[in-house]
């Protein structure tokens, strides 16, 4: 649909959702389009890396444990592809241990949600760093069109 | 009949081959690649004992005497049979006290005595040197015979053949000099001495049996022949018989007797056998072949000695010629020159090995027991310890002198040896000049042995019995030896005519009683007899009689010690071994020590002593600024090896401020060895048990470590489990709670998730609770007897509605009847049931078929549950069983908790039974496990005993084994 495409709209950014637990997907789904983010899903490791790097999505829901491809590979792979790096990665993991939290953290996930985690949290968590990402962009190419066009930028 | 230069040519190659065969295993020994390592050599050396005596003389004495010649080789086979007992303690003893020669074994058992090494020594060079003589007497009667035509008489230049004999005692003496006095080794032994010894050992035996052999098949018809002729001539028929020697037809066993004592003592006492024996000895366990092998070689030499005498007796006749040179005449006089050349050569190594063994042998005796006490007394005690005052003060400089003046020392010692050597060769050869024609060669060879015997008493007591004294031993050496004088030796040569032989019958100045061959009028045995009976008895009597008289000194005592129990150390662990006793009190500087070592051995050798001993005591060279016992004793240790256990003693206690050794502080240094050899084993014994223990705990650690890893990931996969459908049920009850306004379908499609995620969470729990029961044992069983028929069919029946809602058939396929299992049946529907339902969920939505089957295999019940699913992925095979692996993809998997499979498996693990996943090729899965009628004691076992009341044991055996009619 052309206009849930448009870039100019912000709150339509791409959200990839990855789990293989078909119900978590199921409310998560709901809940981001809720937010009206426009949703991807993928079921395994592989298939998300593959929709990262074909959809562009602005920002991934992790699942840590997926067969195949785990969630940490996955994110070690974005990080490590130049054109897929600026991604923001929620890691969900349902294991809890330090350990776990350490992995998804080295991996190179932005946020580490414990499941079950509340739906209000999660929600605002991935509204601020959208925002966030939003504006860091803004900034990028804010400084690089002053650069080329210094007369029309106020003294 | 044989030409001079040939026989000299041929003498001339034999001792340029021996001398060959000693370089060649001394160049090897050199080279770490020793050749006389080996039993056999070692065997072989030892028949050294078969001298030229043995080589002419046997059958000489057979022919005059028939099978008196036997004795001689009876002796030492019985001998032999004793040598893992005494010999071995001698070798052992030997080695660890590092002794080089018989006078030194002696002397070192009695308080390390100078005066018992040099009788022990004088009487060896009188008993030896008549035997060194009848050896040059063999090799020159030998020559002459071959070269004069058999004449024996007379030669055709007497003066010639007297200067061959000296030539061939000197080339001996250089032999001798080259091989057996080139180093000072503190070991003494001398390899290339040895194998040249075991060459000559063999050339012997096989020119005597070339002789034998074509005496017997080749003149005679065989031995039968050759006794069939023999009984014919009337004089000689009493050869055949076992008579006393006059052959007055009454079996001598006094004789015998002495004979075999006597040759039984001197295979471990001669000089030379003591060298082969126990010096040259490289390993201990070389004894138990040369037990068997060098008897076995005095039995295949003396095989021809009877056939020869008689064959010579036959063909040359009583008087044709002298029965001792039979295996040269022989040959001889029936045209095979080449054969009696060679048999020549036999004899002539037979009297060469003799030769140079018994001469390095004495010659080592005479240079460390007669002229280095004399050396040391005269001026070199002073000039040792003065020199070695100097030396020690400034450390450098002393280095320097030690090297020179240690380098000159040693050079002394051998020089001494060297002319010890010479002296003695010639003084043998100066003997049969004298008196070689006077005897027999069997007499001389006699009564050399009858003096050495005289060393028994000592020897061997001094092995086995700690009271004998110093005293004791010299007082039986000395009457011992005066007795054989007296009575053996005095008489051999009023024989001889050189002095007036009446007091022989009359005794000397008349008195009948002193009669020299019948003291105090004991007649009726042979001279022989007579003297060793005489001896032995004075020496033993003396021996023991003044070794009761007094209480042996602290250094007697302690040499007593270390002699009679040198079985109990040193075979120890290391740890124990350092607890031995050093029976040394006083004081010593290493400075000195040091020095003295280097004069002695050499300063490489010194500094090694040094390095060893800082290595096991653990501490560095020549920081201690005292000497320790343990260092006195093993620099006196490796200088015995040089220069005698005597002379070492008088050495190191020149430089070394002593406390003389009391017998009790002899006692007490034992005591507190002892002590601390407990010490040291009670120690080795709990670091031992220690380590068993850490071993031990290590293990169960690792064990623990295992189990808590294992608990850790199953709590974690648990929690994984819980959290998973947790999360859906709060995420979806959240989103319903913020939306009121949830369309309807939604909401309802959101409630049947969370009754389902619901209901997957209580099974999940009531799965972990049952597999944390089964896990711990603590699994409740309410055994039965179980139609497993029955039960399958009731599960098959019970899944029927659910395969049903899937589209699924299900076939049941059993026999009319199974025998009866005594088992838990709630317990085993839980796993068929589990089984078929996991079946029913994999099979496909169209035409799905799941087959249950039971069969009766072997002695126990299958049951396989069959189904037309995907089947199991191959990488999954083997991990199927586990925990909270489930089968299939994630998405299409049908809900589960993962633990349905192992809790099943454990189950039947439980009964003694056995689940596995068949190999299916492509069509579906097939689970299968297999429940026995008698489990055996192993899974018996597993059974809580608490769920099984002990009398009904009884009746599970027989429900087993109960079939159950249709």
């Amino acid at each position: 649909m052309i206009p849930e495409l448009a870039p100019a709209k912000a709150c339509a950014a791409k959200v990839l959702i990855a789990d293989d637990e078909p119900n978590i997907v199921v409310s998560l789904e709901f809940m981001m389009k809720r937010e009206g983010f426009e949703v991807l899903v993928a079921r395994d490791g592989r298939a998300a890396l593959e929709a990262i790097r074909r959809e562009r999505p602005r920002l991934v829901l992790l699942d840590a444990t997926m067969p195949g491809m785990s969630g940490f590979d996955v994110c070690e792979a974005v990080r490590a592809d130049a054109d897929v790096r600026s991604t923001c990665i929620v890691m969900l993991t349902a294991k809890g241990r330090e350990t776990d939290m350490a992995r998804g953290v080295g991996a190179g996930a932005d946020a580490y949600v414990t499941k079950p985690f509340s739906t209000r949290d999660l929600v605002q968590q991935v509204k601020d760093m959208l925002a966030k990402d939003t504006a860091a962009r803004a900034l990028a190419t804010g400084s690089a069109g002053a650069g080329e066009l210094p007369k029309d930028m106020p003294a | 009949m044989i030409s001079a230069p040939v026989v000299v040519g041929a003498a001339v190659f034999y001792l340029a081959l021996l001398f060959a065969v000693a370089a060649f295993a001394d160049r090897r020994a050199r080279e770490g690649r020793s050749i006389i390592g080996n039993a056999w050599i070692y065997a072989l050396s030892l028949a050294v004992y078969c001298t030229a005596w043995t080589y002419f003389g046997s059958v000489g004495r057979a022919a005059a005497t028939g099978v008196w010649f036997l004795p001689i080789y009876l002796g030492p086979m019985l001998a032999m049979l004793l040598a893992w007992i005494v010999v071995r303690k001698m070798i052992r003893i030997a080695h660890t006290y590092r002794i080089t020669s018989i006078a030194d074994f002696i002397a070192s058992r009695y308080g390390k005595s100078p005066l018992v090494a040099a009788l022990v020594t004088l009487i060896t060079v009188v008993g030896i040197v008549p035997y060194i003589a009848l050896q040059l007497k063999a090799v020159s009667s030998g020559y002459l015979l071959l070269t004069a035509s058999g004449a024996a008489g007379g030669g055709p230049s007497p003066a010639w053949w007297q200067d061959g004999t000296l030539l061939v005692a000197l080339a001996l003496a250089l032999f001798t000099i080259l091989f057996g006095a080139r180093h000072l080794d503190s070991a003494e032994r001398h390899e290339g001495m040895v194998a040249a010894v075991a060459f000559e050992s063999l050339v012997k035996l096989v020119a005597f049996l070339a002789v034998g052999v074509f005496v017997t098949y080749g003149l005679f018809d065989g031995m039968a022949d050759i006794w069939a002729r023999a009984k014919a001539v009337p004089e000689m028929a009493s050869l055949l018989r076992l008579g006393g020697t006059g052959g007055a037809g009454a079996f001598g066993y006094a004789q015998w007797f002495t004979l075999t004592l006597l040759s039984m003592l001197s295979v471990l006492l001669l000089p030379r056998q003591f060298q082969m024996m126990v010096v040259e000895c490289v390993n201990e366990r070389h004894l138990k072949r040369a037990a068997w092998v060098f008897p076995a070689y005095l039995l295949v030499i003396n095989i021809f000695v009877l056939p020869l005498a008689l064959g010579g007796l036959l063909l040359l006749g009583p008087n044709g010629a002298d029965p001792e040179t039979f295996v040269l005449s022989l040959p001889l006089a029936n045209g095979a020159t080449g054969l009696a050349l060679f048999a020549y050569v036999g004899g002539l190594s037979a009297a060469t090995g003799m030769l140079i063994v018994e001469t390095i042998a004495v010659s080592t005796m005479v240079c460390n027991d007669l002229v280095m006490p004399a050396l040391l007394r005269r001026q070199g005690r002073k000039a040792f310890s003065s020199e070695v005052e100097t030396g020690s003060r400034e450390e450098n400089a002393s280095r320097q002198d030690n090297a020179r003046a240690g380098g000159d020392l040693t050079a002394l010692i051998l020089n001494i040896r060297r002319a010890a050597i010479l002296a003695i060769l010639l003084l043998g050869y100066l003997y049969f000049q004298v008196a070689g024609e006077a005897y027999a060669l069997v007499s001389i060879g006699l009564i050399s042995f009858a003096a050495v015997a005289q060393f028994a008493p000592a020897l061997f007591g001094g092995m086995y019995w700690r009271e004998a004294t110093r005293a004791g031993a010299l007082g039986g050496l000395l009457g011992g030896f005066v007795v054989w004088a007296y009575t053996l030796m005095l008489p051999s040569v009023a024989k001889s005519g050189w002095i007036d032989d009446g007091f022989l019958t009359h005794g000397p100045f008349g008195i009948t009683a002193l009669a020299p061959e019948r003291l105090f009028g004991l007649q009726g045995l042979d001279n022989l007899s007579h003297s060793l009976f005489w001896s032995l008895t004075v020496n033993v009597a003396l021996y023991v009689g003044l070794s009761l008289w007094r209480a042996p000194s602290g250094r007697e005592a302690s040499q007593a010690l270390l002699f009679v129990d040198v079985f109990a150390r040193g075979h120890a662990t290391a740890t124990a071994g350092a607890a031995d006793p050093v029976f040394w009190r006083g004081r010593a500087r290493p400075a000195d020590l040091m020095a003295l070592a280097s004069r002695l051995l050499g300063p490489d050798a010194a500094r090694q002593i040094f390095e060893e001993h800082s290595h096991e005591s653990g501490v560095a060279v020549g920081t201690d600024l005292t000497a320790d016992a343990r260092l006195v004793d093993k620099v006196e240790r490796r200088l015995a090896g040089a220069v005698g256990s005597a002379s070492a003693r008088v050495l190191v206690a020149a430089v070394a401020e002593e406390e003389p050794l009391s017998p009790a502080d002899v006692m007490e240094i034992l005591n507190e060895a002892s002590q601390l050899r407990v010490y040291a084993l009670a120690l080795e014994e709990k670091s031992r048990s220690l380590e068993i223990a850490s071993a031990e705990l290590s293990a169960a650690n690792a064990q623990l470590r295992t189990l808590d890893e294992l608990k850790d990931d199953f709590v974690s996969s648990v929690t994984h489990e819980l959290r998973t459908p947790l999360t859906a049920i709060r995420a979806l009850s959240e989103l319903m709670l913020d939306a009121p306004d949830m369309e309807a379908p939604q909401r309802q499609e959101f409630l049947t998730i969370i009754v389902g995620e619901s209901e997957r969470l209580g099974r999940l729990v009531n799965q972990v609770l049952d597999m944390a029961k089964l896990e711990s044992g603590h699994g409740e069983w309410h055994n039965a007897d179980v139609d497993l028929r029955r039960l399958v069919r009731d599960a098959v029946t019970a899944t029927t509605e659910l395969a049903r809602s899937r589209g699924a058939q299900i076939t049941f396929e059993a026999p009319d009847a199974v025998p009866l299992l005594r088992a838990d049946p709630d317990r085993l529907t839980q796993v068929v049931l589990n089984l078929i339902s996991n079946a029913v969920k994999f099979v496909p939505a169209e035409g799905g078929r799941v087959h249950v089957s039971l069969h009766v295999e072997g002695d126990g019940l299958v049951v396989r549950v069959k189904d037309n699913g995907p089947g199991v992925p191959e990488g999954e095979r083997d991990t199927i069983f586990e925990k909270f692996r489930q089968g299939g993809d994630a998405l299409t998997r049908p809900p589960g908790t993962g633990l349905g499979l192992p809790i099943s498996r454990r189950i039947v693990d439980h009964f003694g039974g056995r689940m596995w996943l068949e190999n299916q090729d492509g069509s579906g899965a097939c689970f299968a496990f297999r429940l026995p009628f008698q489990p055996d004691a192993g899974a018996e076992g597993l059974a809580p005993a608490a769920s099984e009341p002990a009398g009904k044991v009884e009746a599970l055996a027989g429900g087993n084994t109960r079939e159950e009619t249709p």
